[in-house]
């Protein structure tokens, strides 16, 4: 039995350029995400997270330079070859993006019903099954997103984005807007499904807890490009004064305290 | 004795295969072949995922295939390169939702199914079955709601009333800046609209008219005709409806953005009055300039006219202007301006009501705002009617 499994990065950015006029947000940035593992973007506002992932998933196009994902380059493929490949992928939005026209059995259905080539009692069972592994109930599918709290917003929007079961998660703050308790819940479901399906996961959060509880590596983003991309421990080595603000403050020494005894950090393995 | 069947690889899935460079199926998958039953022993194979299984008729296929194996079937999932929720799903279908009895799987993708096995006995609600008197039930609803409807509106007017003697009291306090903002959004920038609708409907009125009237001999009677019609109901008309479609749908929006947003919300909670801050200004400013639009528009539609009847019969320019006063009675004007009011009022309420009731959903905005258009302008045309009928004898 020959497994070949070739190593190559599933997320490849090269010397990605963007500029809004004279504005220029990224110079020279270069990432790569490997397969299997969660990595964290950090950065100051203005540090241009959101655009580079919005580049990564294709909603934005870079001024120059190139974003691989999968082996194949996003702004030269075909509009076909992009949708599919866009299944592959799935996208938690920061506010979640629910449909609100759509019950949330239907928003989480929708992923697979927009295929048009499976049954439907396969999609009903796959969408009651995506809910319940997200943690909601049979009675919750019947909701509108309009009356489901922050904390079942983005368990929707989590199941959604896993309806296809992608092989890339990107989360998008993840974590913004729950409360401690709701956010430990959500850090421990993103953990058990990666374990469990073992997708790769693109994060941007400004949650230390977050960012320790979930990430294999961290990239930081400043000066315009990644200016670090390795482990939590690594990345307190580096002297930089964003780096420095960031893990150094109050609360950043309060979260850092139990992680760093520990030594284990999941995904590492 | 081993009897292969023959199973027609699809081509997208090989596509699909090779978009990933991770997955690469090993050298011992046998050739793609998805469901192999050979005598009893059904082997699993390949690609049993929700992208292998979006090409059509995939689906149907490999259930018919695994259709045919009993419940005596050996299944043999070790040559399964990769599994997911979906792909798992289609196969405890096929095996009626339990474990069949002899089965070959690896530790991983036996935690898939066991998944699944763990969800069995919780199944989905069933739909609630067709209610039989459900036309019944909806006219009666719509009546009750059409009677609420009304009823709010009454209120939201009173509520109107009580925040004008507010203002007449504090007169520095109101809201003067809403007002003129007001103004110039649904006034002054629906200056050019309104001009061309109403410049075109006099060229085509006019026309028509002069063709009929020439057939009489009767083309001095051109200007009585497009005077009383432009004055009286046409121009007064045309831009409540203009204004209903523009700024009647813009009130809806906003208010139902702000809804959304929860804007609304924040103003209550300053203390400042939704009513008298964001209603008020609205229905007072369209009062104020829908006069304004009927005037513009009427006067655009007889200069429209003026020239259609210049060239069609040959009146010139000069005669018109001079033979306009006598056709039209200080009254006509007078109606006209007073139905101008009269509907911008009645535009701006019902585009606020409705505004007001827009419940934080995409779906909502969009049905919120075309009810209040089609309410607007029923509302318009049916104000215009009572107008027609109580002043029937006046300025004719």
């Amino acid at each position: 039995m020959t497994d070949a499994v070739i190593v190559a990065p599933i997320i490849s950015v090269q010397q990605l350029r963007t500029a809004f006029g004279d504005h220029v947000i990224h110079d020279g940035l270069d990432l790569a995400v490997q397969p299997g593992e969660i990595l964290s973007l950090v950065g100051g506002s203005g540090s241009g997270k959101t655009v580079l992932l919005r580049q990564m998933i294709g909603l934005m196009q870079p001024t120059s330079g190139s974003v691989t994902v999968f082996g194949r380059n996003l702004h030269t493929l075909q509009p076909t070859c992009r949708r599919l490949l866009s299944r592959r992928w799935g996208v938690l939005f920061q506010a979640g993006a629910l449909f609100s026209a759509l019950s949330v059995f239907d928003n989480v259905a929708l992923p697979l019903r927009e295929l048009r080539t499976l049954p439907e009692d396969l999609i009903r069972d796959a969408t009651h099954a995506r809910l319940v592994m997200v943690g909601l109930s049979t009675a919750d599918g019947g909701k509108r997103p309009s009356d489901l709290s922050g904390g079942m917003i983005k368990r929707v929007a989590l199941a959604r984005a896993l309806a296809l079961d992608p092989a890339l998660l990107f989360l998008d703050e993840p974590t913004a807007g729950l409360d401690p308790q709701r956010s430990d819940e959500f850090v421990d479901l993103v953990r058990g499904l990666h374990r469990q399906l073992g997708f790769t996961v693109v994060m941007i959060t400004h949650d230390l807890d977050t960012l320790l509880a979930l990430s294999s590596r961290v990239a930081v983003l400043a000066d315009k490009r990644v200016l670090a991309c390795a482990t939590v421990e690594q990345i307190l080595g580096v002297d930089h004064p964003f780096i420095r603000s960031f893990f150094g403050g109050e609360r950043g020494r309060r979260a850092l305290a139990p992680a760093l005894s520990e030594e284990s950090s999941h995904g590492k393995s | 004795m081993v009897d292969y069947q023959i199973v027609l690889v699809p081509f997208s899935l090989l596509a699909l295969a090779s978009l990933d460079p991770h997955v690469i199926p090993s050298s011992e998958t046998p050739a793609n072949a998805p469901i192999r039953l050979a005598g009893d022993i059904c082997r699993i194979a390949g690609d049993w995922t929700v992208q292998s299984l979006a090409s059509a008729d995939q689906v149907a296929e490999r259930r018919a295939q695994l259709a045919r194996a009993s419940s005596r079937t050996k299944w043999d999932l070790s040559h399964i390169a990769r599994l997911d929720g979906v792909g798992a799903l289609l196969l405890w279908h096929a095996w009626g939702q339990r474990w069949p009895a002899f089965i070959r799987i690896s530790p991983g993708n036996r935690s898939v199914i066991d998944y699944l096995a763990s969800l069995a006995g919780d199944p989905l609600a069933p739909p609630s079955a067709p209610d039989p008197l459900r036309g019944v039930r909806a006219v009666g609803g719509a009546l009750l709601k059409a009677a609420w409807h009304a009823l709010t509106l009454v209120r939201l007017l009173g509520q109107l009333a009580l925040d004008v003697f507010g203002w007449l009291r504090a007169p520095a306090h109101g809201p003067w800046r809403e007002v003129s903002a007001q103004v110039y959004r649904s006034g002054a920038q629906a200056l050019g609209i309104t001009a061309l609708v109403g410049f075109l409907i006099g060229v085509v009125l006019s026309y028509l008219s002069a063709s009929q009237l020439q057939t009489v001999g009767a083309d001095q009677f051109i200007v009585r005709l497009l005077g009383v019609a432009i004055t009286r109901e046409l121009g007064p008309l045309l831009a409540a409806i203009l204004v209903a479609g523009r700024s009647g749908s813009a009130m809806t929006a906003q208010l139902g953005v702000m809804r959304v947003t929860q804007e609304l919300d924040a103003l209550q909670v300053m203390g400042i009055s939704v009513s008298q801050r964001l209603i008020l200004p609205r229905v007072i400013a369209l009062a104020m300039v829908m006069p304004l639009l009927v005037l513009w528009t009427g006067a655009l539609a007889l200069m429209g006219g003026m020239l259609a009847a210049y060239t069609q019969l040959g009146i010139p320019i000069g005669a018109f202007i001079n033979a306009l006063p006598e056709a039209i009675s200080l009254a006509n004007y007078g109606i006209g301006l007073i139905k101008g009011v009269a509907f911008g009022v009645t535009i701006a309420l019902i585009g606020c009501h409705f505004g007001l009731l827009i419940e934080p959903n995409t779906d909502s905005l969009g049905r919120g705002t075309t009810t209040a258009v089609v309410t607007a302008i029923t509302a318009v045309i049916l104000v215009n009617a009572v107008f027609a009928i109580s002043l029937r004898g006046v300025g004719l």
